[in-house]
């Protein structure tokens, strides 16, 4: 490994420096650089080298390098972007209808272009392998190039002289020389930078006045949220750390709730649809454009919790351990769980009853009546007067298929029946088919037939099942990110170099932003003095 | 000793530990890495593989003489677990065939078991009755153990050897002869 021996003061620097962290003096690396001699200084992390340009010998240390290189962090962002961009050209496989074959629906919906989409991996971009690869090379690189850069970085700005060669502060972009400063005005312009909140260092005349240095970590402070968010992500895929999951309950049905390992149960004692008054004034005109606004949805529902341990199948033995309403927005929280309200549907029936009446009759007066509850039918109902009716069928959805009747689920939406009804005292039944909106005998002569009298509906909830323990990470993670960008953004290191020569005064400004700003302190600075204003020499050389 | 000789052992030193940091920050960072790609490509799989374990389960038998049908007192036989509901076509289509082997296959130690997921007790029966069916027939009404099985499609049937490995998942219906040839790979030798 190479050391640069500064010729001013002799002090040796590591590999890659280019300013004299003892002096200041700027080191020349090769020829080429005399060029720039006149040159203003890159004053990038303060003329310290980077530690990954200091040595490139085993394979961590090239691995180390790669991943240090800003070069390969922006790349890496701007292919994560393209990727980023790619995937919102169409619509992910999650937000596609769920009842089509996702390869069919990608070319008929959009042709050719959909298939290669489709076949490429698109349609799940975000959850992709090399995507999460992209963004994991993203925070390696982060992390590698906060470490590499802000390390040399503190320690040159934890150890910086107030002494500098002159060189440092003839190549500095604002510069001036007084060839006459007297003995008030360097006291002046001591105070007047303190009184500007400037810390004043002195060495042997040579003095340092620097402020808002803590604004140079923004970008590291920035950093390290963003680790911390990835991590907390990273978090995500950990079934203890975070669920996601949704569940249907029927009213009055108990379910176990998906993702907790049977532990706990769900029972849905009633759900609420309420809609906005149609007869307050406030309300009627929009609902007669608009039709009705639903203004709650709400989940009356009892947490069970399973004691002992079952087998899969087996009927628990549920201890209740909460009880409450879960609307919008308002989850009924129970040891780090979270149910919330997030669907309905109304469409199902849980009863309905019969009457049997005579065929011929007019009133269709009942001789006998029956309720059939769906969730649990029997074979047969005994009824008065000596009736019997049998259920031969049920379909709880029904619909012809090519004339044959079948159920299209479980779900009792649309349920049909065929019944045997058995009249007092005859062995024979006669064959009825009835259902919603439909009662047919299905034997032309028959004497009895079965009519609908009423049904009971209910509603179906759907809640959503949620554990996130990540999320006062990623929060954590989000504001240290947040404060390190305003560290970084509103606030500047400035800092004013002032170096005695004879009697006179060479004086030099760095900023990292805001030479407008700086420019304009200095000048208030120096306002009771007769001390030349600073020169910006990158304009006088345009 | 010089001082030539200090600030080289120094050197060394400080270049060892910083290898030694580098490594570690890296592995640490390729460990994350790995874990985020497994964990993303495992998510989605389904809980129950080719060469699982069966997932014990007890359920409610609605023919034959046994009141319920415990999985684990099937242990020594190869046993076919059939996912099926009266609504689901194919699986409709398939039971003729289950009944038609049933006998054949009960003799030399396969069991065939048919998980129906349907919500009432009434249309399992009647679906029984039509088909004569004789192989156990137990009644999943709340959908448990189809989770527990992670079972998509109906009908998906699992064949089970008799050390209770998984050896053969099939989603969608079977033929007669794929069947047989199924349960002849089960059969307790």
């Amino acid at each position: 490994m190479r050391k640069l021996t500064c010729d001013a003061c002799g002090h040796v620097n590591p590999q890659g420096t280019s300013i004299c962290s003892e002096c200041g003096k700027p080191l020349q690396i090769d020829s080429n650089d005399i060029e720039s001699n006149k040159s203003l200084l890159n004053m990038r992390y303060d003329g310290s080298a980077v530690r990954s340009k200091t040595h490139n010998k085993s394979i961590v240390d090239k691995i180390w390098n790669f991943f240090s290189s800003v070069k390969i962090g922006v790349t890496l962002i701007v292919i994560t972007l393209i990727a980023s961009a790619v995937g919102t050209i169409l619509p992910q496989e999650m937000y596609i209808p769920p009842n089509v074959q996702p390869a069919d629906h990608y070319k008929d919906e959009y042709g050719i272009f959909g298939q290669i989409y489709y076949q490429l991996g698109f349609h799940n971009l975000y959850s992709s392998w090399w995507y999460m690869i992209l963004i994991a090379l993203i925070g390696i690189s982060i992390f590698i190039v906060s470490i590499d850069r802000g390390v040399p970085l503190y320690r040159a700005l934890t150890n910086q002289k107030p002494t500098r060669h002159e060189s440092f502060l003839k190549r500095q972009k604002l510069f001036s020389e007084t060839d006459f400063v007297s003995q008030d005005d360097q006291e002046n312009i001591i105070f007047s930078l303190k009184k500007h909140r400037y810390k004043v260092r002195e060495e042997n005349g040579h003095i340092l006045a620097e402020k808002g240095r803590f604004s140079r970590w923004g970008p590291y402070v920035n950093h390290l949220g963003l680790i911390i968010f990835l991590f907390g992500s990273l978090l995500r895929f950990i079934p203890f750390m975070h669920i996601d999951d949704f569940v249907w309950i029927r009213e009055g049905d108990t379910v176990v709730i998906p993702k907790t390992d049977g532990e706990y149960y769900v029972k849905n004692e009633n759900f609420i649809l309420e809609t906005y008054d149609e007869e307050d004034e406030r309300f009627s005109e929009a609902i007669k454009n608009k039709g009705m606004v639903a203004s709650n949805y709400q989940t009356d529902v009892v947490i069970y919790k399973s004691t002992g341990t079952q087998l899969i199948g087996q009927d628990p033995d549920l201890a209740e351990i909460k009880q409450g309403s879960i609307r919008v927005n308002h989850p009924i929280k129970f040891d780090g769980y979270a149910l919330y309200q997030s669907s309905y549907q109304q469409n199902e029936f849980s009863s309905i009853s019969f009457k049997i009446h005579k065929a011929e009759d007019k009133d269709e007066k009942a001789l006998a009546n029956f309720t059939v509850d769906l969730t649990k039918p029997q074979s047969l109902y005994e009824l008065e007067n000596g009736y019997r009716v049998e259920i031969d069928q049920y379909f709880p959805e029904y619909f012809l298929d090519e004339g044959v009747p079948r159920s299209k689920s479980k779900y009792p939406r649309n349920p049909a029946f065929v019944f045997f009804v058995y009249p007092p005292n005859q062995g024979e039944p006669e064959i009825s088919f009835a259902g919603i909106g439909r009662n047919v005998s299905s034997g032309e002569g028959n004497e009895y037939k079965v009519g609908l009298t009423g049904f009971e509906m209910r509603d179906v909830t759907g809640l959503s099942v949620k554990r996130d323990y990540t999320l006062p990470i990623l929060g954590l993670g989000a504001a240290i990110f947040m404060i390190g960008v305003i560290q970084g953004m509103y606030w500047q290191h400035r800092r004013i170099w002032l170096h005695p020569k004879g009697n006179g005064l060479m004086i030099a400004a760095h900023t990292n932003k805001n030479w407008y700003g700086l420019k304009n302190e200095f000048a208030k600075i120096i306002a009771d003095t007769e001390i030349n204003m600073v020169i910006d020499q990158e304009q006088e050389d345009d | 000793m010089s001082k030539i000789e200090d600030a080289n052992i120094r050197k060394r030193n400080k270049k060892r530990n910083r290898l030694i940091f580098r490594t570690i920050i890296l592995l640490v960072l390729l460990a994350a890495l790995v874990f985020a790609l497994v964990s993303n490509l495992t998510k989605e799989k389904s809980m129950i593989e080719k060469g699982d374990q069966a997932i014990p389960f007890v359920l409610k038998q609605l023919n034959g003489s046994n009141d319920t049908l415990n999985l684990s007192d099937l242990e020594g036989k190869g046993i076919m677990l059939n996912f099926w509901a009266t609504y689901c076509k194919p699986c409709e289509q398939e039971m003729p065939y289950m009944e038609s082997l049933y006998p054949v296959y009960k003799e030399k130690g396969v069991e065939i078991v048919a998980v129906s997921v349907d919500a009432t007790e009434l249309v399992i029966n009647r679906f029984v009755e039509k088909y004569q069916l004789s192989f156990p027939i137990v009644h999943d009404r709340d959908g448990q153990v189809m989770d527990a099985y992670n079972i998509g499609p109906l009908p998906t049937t699992l064949f089970i050897n008799p050390d209770g490995e998984v050896v053969e998942i099939v989603k969608g219906p079977l033929t007669l002869s794929r069947l047989e040839g199924y349960l002849q790979q089960i059969q307790p030798k």
